[in-house]
């Protein structure tokens, strides 16, 4: 593959949050003597991938697995602790406020929840020009207000109500406003933290095709979380999926649902209820999800695991790519004790 | 023989200063013991005042202004509360969505499972004790013992739910309602509670009232099927039949509407356009007609009725019910 097809590369990400708190909590009383110690959450370890011009690469996993604090690694929202961010074949992660700033305009973001992510206090017109005003002074007013017109025309709002709040609109409305406000800047790549989760599902399908319609007019390229299964299957052209802070599998999505590897996708695919099918069989998995605090050793799913055995505790399994393109990370698949 | 839960054109109503809106518009379904049916809708088509209504929980400015609701052939919809406090908690239970709010955070799990049970019955704290213990193992949770003395923050949100569920179980209801069990819950853990919820249900004879707005997890647990909008059942039949052959235009667009049933990978979903209306605005006539792609003038004119459409569905939709009378007068 040539490497000028890859829009955004993730080099050994590691992002850990530290939750110990102030001076006195880091105290801690082991082995006779007193010392200092930190406690973190270890939300995205190691985490590699990267994604073409494009294409929608899908992230799921069930809450707490990293996928939204990758997101927001890669936005520069989060510094990582350690790994690289390449855009465009020039890396990011450590860029300077100043420097990062053509690549905030290339790059944006559109969030779960409407109703938390428009200011209030702004109508839909000064939501929607600030982005212009900041990072193209040179428009005339003339200019912005074509701009803010044409864009609310694509996302299906009447560009009649620009001078309304967003209190007076609707969810599915709102959350098309927050889609002009990430497509105001032409951007060429568009991370999507959940878009349509707190919607309903007859307004779901409005708010997904408008993505995908302005994917394909755009050619935008996007990296679309979620936890909700059929979504991803939908409109991803390849799937990642994570558990525990780590990719455990990514495949193109057709194949991941057709034919999922990893022992965690198993689990997780069939247990998607779906619509007509009367009592799914679903693989149960034991106990619960570990907490990212105290991660366990080697695969961090082996405890949970029917195919775990003395290896997959000890040593971590690093993605693999098989045959047909997928990648899995797992020492079972990896040794053939898993068929199928 | 009468029906374990029977609701006979149902009407609630929120007054407000500006006049009461209808909330529930003249709705009807029958549950019998062991039956379990599924309420779906989008955010306001009144599933969830629909739930409250059965156990008299509707708050302050909403009320039951028409209507009737037998349980066991009592009607309890005219009980006053100290009366309706026998019955709510104990013969119908309701499980809320979110078990993070429904536990209170400053009690252990085992004082409120004990509370619970002296509140419906005269009985000693060990005994109660012990029916928590044995609900929490019937709920497949491990190391009961342990749990009774946790606080809710101590445990995760698939084990508050299963907490939850065990607390419904405490006075063997008749009935349990569940609102979105499972909605804040992630995937995995959502099938093991849909899993414990029908095993509770065959193993007891308990009917179980599902409320959800996902179509899916209702086709895998229940036998009949409600699709309500805008405070009207528009579809009421046997689940099977429904989602495989929804007969009204919204419980139709509602199902194509899901990614990966009917619509191929990345083309377009079928898009019901507009929005479900406000319950001030409601459009005379079918509620749905601006919405809708087989609107006809007498939509916009006369309310559809729920009427029979054969294989155990009725559904309240002015053309396809003339479609159907025209089938049946070619048949006859």
């Amino acid at each position: 593959m040539k490497p000028d097809n890859i829009l955004l590369s993730v080099k050994n990400v590691v992002k850990h949050f530290d939750i110990t708190g102030g001076f006195l909590d880091q105290i801690k009383f082991k082995n006779g003597r007193i010392g200092l110690e930190k406690i973190s959450v270890k939300a995205v370890n190691d985490v590699s991938f990267f994604v073409k011009k494009g294409e929608v690469l899908g992230v799921v996993g069930e809450s707490g697995c990293g996928k939204s604090t990758i997101a927001r690694v890669i936005m520069g929202l989060y510094p990582p602790n350690s790994g690289e961010i390449y855009y465009d074949g020039k890396r990011i992660d450590n860029l300077t406020h100043e420097q990062m700033l053509p690549f905030r305009k290339k790059m944006q973001m559109i969030f779960q929840d409407p109703y938390a992510s428009l200011n209030p206090r702004k109508t839909v017109q000064q939501t929607l020009e600030e982005p212009l005003r900041f990072h193209h002074p040179e428009f005339s007013n003339k200019e912005i207000k074509d701009k803010i017109e044409e864009v609310m025309d694509q996302v299906g709002v009447d560009p009649a109500w620009i001078k309304r709040y967003p209190h007076e609109f609707s969810g599915g409305q709102r959350q098309r406003i927050s889609i002009a406000r990430g497509l105001i800047l032409d951007p060429e790549f568009i991370v999507a933290d959940e878009p349509v989760s707190a919607l309903d599902v007859s307004i779901q399908a409005q708010i997904l095709n408008l993505l995908m319609k302005a994917g394909r007019e755009r050619n935008l390229t996007y990296l679309f979380i979620t936890h909700d299964l059929s979504v991803v299957r939908h409109i991803s052209t390849r799937v990642a999926v994570m558990y525990l802070g780590t990719i455990c599998e990514l495949a193109k999505s057709l194949d991941l649902f057709a034919n999922p590897r990893h022992p965690y996708t198993k689990a997780l695919l069939s247990a998607i209820p779906v619509v007509g099918e009367k009592r799914a069989k679903h693989i149960k998995l034991k106990g619960e999800v570990p907490t990212p605090v105290e991660l366990p050793t080697g695969c961090v799913f082996h405890a949970r695991c029917v195919y775990a055995d003395e290896r997959c505790s000890t040593q971590v399994p690093l993605l693999r790519t098989l045959d047909n393109g997928s990648s899995v990370a797992c020492h079972a698949v990896e040794e053939n004790r898993i068929t199928a | 023989m009468s029906h374990l839960l029977q609701i006979n054109d149902l009407e609630v109503k929120f007054a407000l200063r500006t006049g009461d809106i209808t909330a529930i518009d003249g709705i009807r379904f029958t549950l019998d013991r062991g039956e379990k049916l599924g309420l779906v809708g989008e955010s306001g088509a009144g599933k969830s005042v629909t739930g409250f209504s059965i156990i008299n929980l509707l708050s302050k400015p909403g009320y039951i202004s028409k209507g009737k609701i037998f349980f066991q052939g009592n009607e309890i919809s005219s009980y006053p509360n100290e009366k309706m406090r026998k019955i709510r908690g104990n013969a119908i239970s309701m499980i809320f969505q979110d078990p993070m709010m429904t536990l209170n955070p400053v009690f252990t799990v085992g004082f409120q499972m004990i509370e619970t049970i002296q509140a419906h019955r005269e009985i000693s704290k060990a005994n109660a004790r012990k029916i928590a213990l044995e609900k929490l193992k019937k709920v497949h949770i491990p190391s009961p013992e342990k749990r009774l003395e946790q606080y809710p923050h101590e445990l995760s949100g698939g084990m508050r739910q299963r907490i939850i569920i065990a607390i419904s179980l405490l006075t063997d209801p008749a009935i349990i309602i569940a609102d979105e069990p499972t909605t804040a819950l992630d995937v995995t853990i959502q099938a093991e509670i849909m899993d414990l919820l029908q095993e509770l249900c065959a193993s007891d004879n308990m009917a179980l009232i599902l409320i959800t707005h996902d179509l899916g997890v209702v086709s895998q647990v229940t036998e009949k099927i409600a699709v309500m909008y805008a405070g009207k059942i528009i579809e009421y039949g046997s689940t099977d039949q429904v989602v495989k052959h929804p007969v009204h235009p919204y419980t139709e667009g509602l199902i194509k509407s899901i990614p990966g049933t009917l619509i191929k990978h990345g083309e377009d979903l079928v898009q019901i356009p507009g929005m479900m209306p406000t319950l001030t605005n409601i459009p005379p006539g079918c509620a749905f007609n601006p919405r809708c792609y087989l609107k006809e003038s007498i939509c916009t004119q006369k309310t559809p009725e729920l009427r029979d459409m054969g294989q155990g569905v009725q559904a309240a939709c002015h053309v396809k019910q003339r479609g159907n009378r025209q089938n049946n007068n070619e048949a006859g």
